[in-house]
């Protein structure tokens, strides 16, 4: 039965894909090129599914594949969890179009590793079981510690998945024009079918699949761009230096700053930091995130219980630093490479934020768009950016439904008594409803602004469960009262500054702009710099922060006025190339005219963002820098104000047990 | 599985367990505060330091992008270091403890 139920939801998922294509990036005589490929990764996932579902009984199989996975292999599926849509498409978009700045941007998502293996992953697979929930259990109040914990690895969890799933939709349309409901349905079925048949075994394997196929696109990509300078690495940044494309891109960012630079000046500074990044503090504080809120995902917590020993989890944090880190090396070569051969234009022609860079470089690789290679290229690297956002929230659903059904209902509602058949059950039930409500928000988020939503669920793991986590193992005096206050605190506190923080939308600040392009705008004298008044000040809107000074800007003219000027001098154009020129400069200038048009609608009459405020309170784009101390200040002193004799008596336990694995939870024979 | 409770705090105390959990703790905090510190130079250098940061060095190499690769190689170095002593000192301390986890009283 189970057999014919995953292959309908595989038939289900691609049919309703074919069904629904219509524009996207890939030409129309070879969609089916794109079906063909999709067809094939998705087949592949479904006998992983269909042979491990004969494998996932008890419990230990459905949440942790039986402690069965080797750390190689556990490598392999973590880097999988972790290089998501974002990181994938993401970086390699910001490399194309801001150079220098999105390289560095990639460092932190791997340093985060170093704390997942110094500090988290070797003792929470010798005290832990299946959750978060469980290693806070270990020696605080138990249904106080997994009630908060499954709170928390929901909240994080849900904001997590909606930002894939509205990244994955968003993509999908992009690139093949299916619908974005249909595609959201389909990675929801998918996902549905691979956790609940498969459980973590299924999820495991489909993780290693996407983490070989996306390292091996990664790969094959970089040579075919580095050969033809030899594979060194100045003859390959000579080339991009000298890039007319890459030019353009820099002159465009730093605008009249750049009026006096050099062709040579301009493509150097591609090379240099601060074309993307501009506030050091804020990048601390996402670096503060990422190197603490990765130890804290809920979902790469859960991976260590999947390995027979510490040392294996020590093993799989290992090879995962090695996959993820030379990942985000053959970033540099992808983004690089996508500057200079495709080009920034025609990158955020597609997709503004660029994440296209990676797909139309392999397009380019292949021939370009009219090639059969070329879109055999696109439709492979499209079906790999599919299958990463399936096995993401295939994942993050595990993690959730495992705090909801293990933590919640058999920990706190049952009183951990649940038969074996009980738990399994649960689980099932328990991700047949994650899923759900991840496939309804990511239909509902359509259009939305996610792009707080990583931002907050990084911040949230590194706020909340992140110090919860690390007092609890390593802290003698740490106890529940501490841990419960200083998770609900840390969460909230992140969440709060996220709302009010410059990455909601501000309705002024889009039509002003929107009216800036349609009307253009008058000059403006030159302004001097301004002192900043103190620290709170580049943090709160409530008193002067530093601005550097800004020099005298000519009028510009508004996009109406310059579409009349090229209306008028097209009709006296006779040269075919000049003509061809004015009609494309034509439609853009309508498509950015039709853009602002809309968001003026859209926005006509608000004033105020999903909050209330007019412009942002808190000014940096990510919390941690105040949340994540925060987080540690409640725990910390929570536990030395009150006392709770189960953490204290635990301690001993604990400690000991964390260091040696002595009882840790063994290998479920088979 | 039967297994008597061995006694928690009696292998707490015990030398053997002191001593490995000195030499981790000390190797540990070590290890993670070098690592923090030589990632946050990367944004704090970008910003304040930019003038280094634009030096060429090799062809159009500068020290912006061999720092930011360094930071790649630091990390795995880091990673490297603690594997070879955890499975070289502290395993085997941890696995002596576990051997006479029911005769420390």
């Amino acid at each position: 039965m189970n057999l014919k139920l995953i292959g309908g939801a595989a038939a289900m998922a691609l049919a309703s894909m074919t069904a629904f294509a219509g524009e996207g990036a890939v030409a129309e005589e070879y969609k089916w090129l794109t079906f063909a490929v999709f067809g094939a990764i998705i087949a592949v996932t479904m006998y992983i599914t269909w042979w491990a579902a004969k494998r996932v009984h008890s419990t230990t199989e459905f949440y942790a594949a039986g402690r069965s996975v080797t750390g190689i292999q556990n490598g392999w599926a973590i880097a999988g969890d972790y290089l998501s849509a974002a990181s994938f498409l993401g970086i390699a978009g910001l490399i194309s179009l801001y150079g220098y700045d999105g390289f560095m941007y990639s460092v932190g998502w791997l340093v985060a590793y170093i704390t997942v293996l110094l500090v988290i992953a070797e003792p929470c697979r010798n005290i832990g079981k299946y959750t978060l929930g469980d290693v806070l259990a270990f020696r605080n109040d138990p249904k106080k510690a997994k009630t908060i914990a499954a709170v928390s690895t929901i909240t994080v969890s849900i904001f997590y998945l909606t930002a894939q799933m509205v990244g994955g939709g968003i993509l999908v349309k992009t690139l093949i024009g299916i619908d974005y409901e249909v595609s959201v349905i389909a990675v929801g079925i998918l996902m549905l079918a691979y956790v609940v048949f498969g459980g973590m075994v299924a999820t495991t394997w489909v993780q290693i699949v996407k983490a070989a196929l996306l390292v091996t696109a990664s790969i094959l990509l970089v040579v075919f761009t580095w050969a033809p300078y030899g594979f060194s690495l100045p003859a390959f940044l000579t080339a991009v230096v000298g890039d007319a494309d890459v030019q353009k891109q820099v002159a465009k960012l730093l605008g009249d700053a750049a009026t006096n630079m050099t062709p040579e000046e301009l493509g150097q500074r591609f090379l240099e930091p601060g074309l993307f990044l501009k506030s050091p503090i804020d990048q601390i504080s996402l670096g503060m995130a990422l190197v603490f809120g990765t130890a804290g995902m809920p979902h790469i917590l859960m991976r260590f219980f999947t390995v027979p020993t510490a040392q294996e989890a020590r093993k799989s944090v290992i090879w995962a630093m090695a996959i993820i880190g030379g990942f985000y090396v053959l970033t540099l070569f992808l983004g690089m490479g996508a500057a200079m051969n495709v080009g920034a234009a025609n990158i955020t022609a597609v997709d503004k934020g660029g994440n296209m860079a990676g797909p139309l470089l392999a397009q380019y690789l292949g021939g370009g768009a009219d090639s059969m290679l070329g879109n055999f290229f696109l439709a492979f690297v499209a079906a790999v950016a599919f299958a990463t956002i399936v096995a993401v929230v295939a994942g993050l659903v595990l993690a959730s439904a495992s705090a909801m059904a293990h933590d919640l209902y058999v920990g706190v509602v049952k009183g951990d008594h649940a038969t074996p058949q009980e738990q399994v059950t649960a689980a099932r039930i328990a991700s047949v409803i994650v899923g759900i409500i991840a496939i309804v928000i990511g239909i509902m988020a359509k259009g939305q602004n996610v792009a707080h939503l990583v931002a907050m669920a990084f911040a949230v793991a590194a706020s909340s469960n992140l110090p919860a986590v690390f007092l609890t193992l390593y802290w003698r005096r740490c106890n529940t009262n501490g841990v419960v206050w200083g998770m609900l605190v840390g969460a909230t506190t992140a969440i709060a500054l996220v709302m009010v923080s410059p990455n909601m939308t501000y309705p002024q600040a889009v039509i002003k702009d929107a009216k800036a392009v349609l009307e253009g705008t008058p000059a403006k004298d030159a302004v001097e710099a301004k002192a900043s008044e103190g620290f709170i000040c580049e943090l709160f809107t409530v008193c002067q922060k530093a601005e550097p000074a800004k020099p005298a800007i000519a009028a510009k003219p508004g996009a109406m006025e310059k579409l009349a000027k090229l209306n008028e001098k097209m009709a006296s154009l006779t040269d075919p190339a000049e003509l061809e020129k004015a009609k494309s400069d034509a439609a853009k200038l309508e498509k950015d005219i039709k853009k602002a048009e809309g968001d003026l609608k859209k926005f006509e009459g608000q004033t105020t963002s999903m909050v209330g405020l007019e412009k942002p309170f808190f000014l940096l784009k990510n919390p941690g820098l105040i949340s994540i101390p925060l987080g540690f200040l409640v725990v910390v002193l929570l536990s030395l104000f009150t006392r709770d004799r189960r953490s204290e008596e635990m301690w001993d336990e604990l400690y000991v047990r964390q260091n040696t694995g002595i009882h840790a939870e063994g290998v479920v024979a088979h | 599985m039967t297994q008597t409770k061995p006694n928690w705090a009696a292998i707490d105390t015990d030398p053997r367990f002191q001593a490995l959990h000195a030499k981790k703790t000390r190797f540990l905090w070590g290890l993670m505060i070098f690592s923090v510190i030589y990632y946050f130079l990367l944004p704090v250098g970008a910003a304040y330091y930019q003038d280094l940061f634009k030096m060429k060095v090799w062809g159009p190499v500068n020290v912006g992008i061999l720092f930011a690769l360094s930071e790649f190689v630091v990390a795995w170095s880091v990673a490297g270091i603690y594997a070879k002593r955890a499975n070289r000192e502290f395993d085997a301390m941890a696995a002596e403890i576990v051997r006479n986890a029911h005769n420390i009283k």
